[in-house]
């Protein structure tokens, strides 16, 4: 590639290359999708504008709306609703916007990112509603931890956190939920979808809005932003945010297909775009047969089984049987229609799970 | 010489919660009066990095996904493992991989 040619030397000022864009300041990042180099303020305009374009071209938001932003007070929902408050007023989108956390009950670690979100909603004017595991389901996670142990906690969280987006959502009487879920998360879950030959997912995760038949649609603004360009945006604006890892997801683990991304994107940074791209060229007319909509005979949640996924999960940890629900039991068909079902256009994927509580 | 270097985005957690070190580096080891970021990344892993440094590092440059910005310029501008530290420079380095 062009790693040669960028053999300048720094604080160069005078003999430098000028920012590609405006060619007067000196340049302070190479962005990953152009490779141009370009000054913080260019790279201000052009961060925000990109994503105002693609708020407009897919159509996400329609005047008087009211959009919760999914925060958890790690860099990409801190840097989203950064960004959408500025472009609502910049670009008179007409929204109300609100701040959704929810509160797992971790201690040590969700306490502390919600000291960031509560932060977040005074620095930024916006709302805050929390809603806790303890309150929605009479269990926090550590309580949850202690019975179950480390090893499936995070198909608790995982379905937990679903169902209480949706409920927040509910409460706040909103039209949508947005979600920080940049490129290099689109790009991931693409892969993972490839290796395990999930056509209804691959299908799914490209799209920038989903689950549009469930009770609350989500959207996606950041699915062309590259993360190095939000952690930079974060980083030049001193946002604050949270980046301490979830204490039980151990090892900060990221999974090879994370790993395996940010290798390409060294070699190739187009290639997050690209995969991308061919995630979304992979739509296929599935065959596989969505499971019909019902909702769940205990809580009235969306389902497609008599219980919802949460419900089954909570019986079994009232009843001290706390390993009910999780696996895979049943037949694979009867499994995979509950996963379906389940994930309702929301993605699920192994790495980003529990640990960074990414909705 | 004499930098500032700061952690940031979870990479402090690996010195020991500590954000920003202000540090003496010997350029002699690099055999001139120039340090690079090459030599400056092994001096960071053996001086300060305590625990899990393949969170830092993965062959002699950082892992893919560690941001780094020298005077507060991304180092890709720079030459990368070739940029040259001159005295009183500040470090960052900012890890992609902790938190949504
Ligand atoms: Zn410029
Ligand atoms: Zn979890
Ligand atoms: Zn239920």
């Amino acid at each position: 590639m062009d790693e040669a040619e960028v053999v300048k030397p720094k604080k160069n000022a005078v003999g430098g290359r000028l920012c590609c864009l405006c060619n007067q300041r000196r340049p302070a990042l190479k962005r990953p999708k152009t490779l141009e180099q370009i000054c913080r303020e260019c790279f201000y305009t052009v961060f925000e504008e990109e994503i105002h374009r693609v708020i407009v071209d897919n159509q996400l938001f329609k005047p008087g709306e009211r959009i919760a932003i999914g925060a958890s007070g790690g860099k990409d929902s801190t840097v989203l609703a950064y960004v959408m408050s500025e472009l609502n007023r910049r670009h008179n989108y007409g929204l109300d916007l609100f701040l959704l956390s929810v509160d797992e009950g971790i201690t040590g670690y969700r306490d502390d990112s919600l000291e960031t979100v509560k932060r977040n909603e005074i620095q930024y004017g916006l709302p805050l509603k929390v809603v806790s595991y303890k309150d929605l389901y009479g269990w926090t996670m550590d309580e949850i931890v202690k019975i179950i142990g480390l090893k499936n906690n995070c198909t608790f969280c995982g379905v937990f956190r679903r169902q209480a987006l949706d409920r927040g959502a509910a409460l706040l009487k909103v039209d949508k939920l947005v979600t920080g879920h940049n490129a290099d998360d689109i790009a991931e879950t693409v892969l993972l979808n490839i290796l395990r030959g999930d056509i209804a997912r691959l299908s799914r995760c490209t799209s920038i809005t989903t689950g549009e038949e469930g009770p609350i649609p989500r959207c996606k603004p950041f699915k062309y932003t590259y993360e190095k360009e939000i952690v930079m945006y974060a980083y030049f604006k001193r946002l604050d945010y949270f980046s301490t890892e979830c204490i039980y997801s151990p090892n900060a683990y990221r999974g090879f297909a994370r790993e395996f991304i940010k290798d390409l994107e060294r070699l190739r940074p187009r290639a997050i775009l690209d995969i991308i791209k061919s995630g979304e060229d992979f739509r296929i007319s599935t065959s596989t047969k969505m499971p019909e909509q019902g909702t769940c005979e205990r809580c009235g949640y969306i389902s497609s089984q008599k219980w919802c996924k949460a419900c089954v999960l909570l019986d079994g940890l009232n009843r001290g049987l706390p390993k009910l629900g999780i696996g895979r039991s049943r037949g694979p068909n009867s499994d995979r229609q509950r996963d379906m079902k389940q994930s309702n256009g929301t993605r699920d994927i192994q790495s980003k799970q529990c640990g960074t509580l990414d909705f | 010489m004499q930098l500032t270097l700061e952690f940031g985005g979870g990479l402090e957690l690996l010195c020991e919660s500590v954000k920003i070190h202000n540090v003496n580096v010997d350029p002699a080891e690099d055999g001139g009066d120039k340090l690079t970021m090459k030599s400056l990344l092994a001096w960071v892993r053996t001086n300060l990095i305590k625990e899990r440094p393949e969170m830092f590092m993965k062959g002699d440059s950082v892992r893919p996904g560690v941001l780094v910005l020298v005077n507060d310029c991304d180092w890709e501008l720079s030459g990368q493992l070739d940029t040259t530290l001159e005295e009183k420079d500040v470090v960052v380095f900012i890890s992609t991989l902790h938190g949504g």
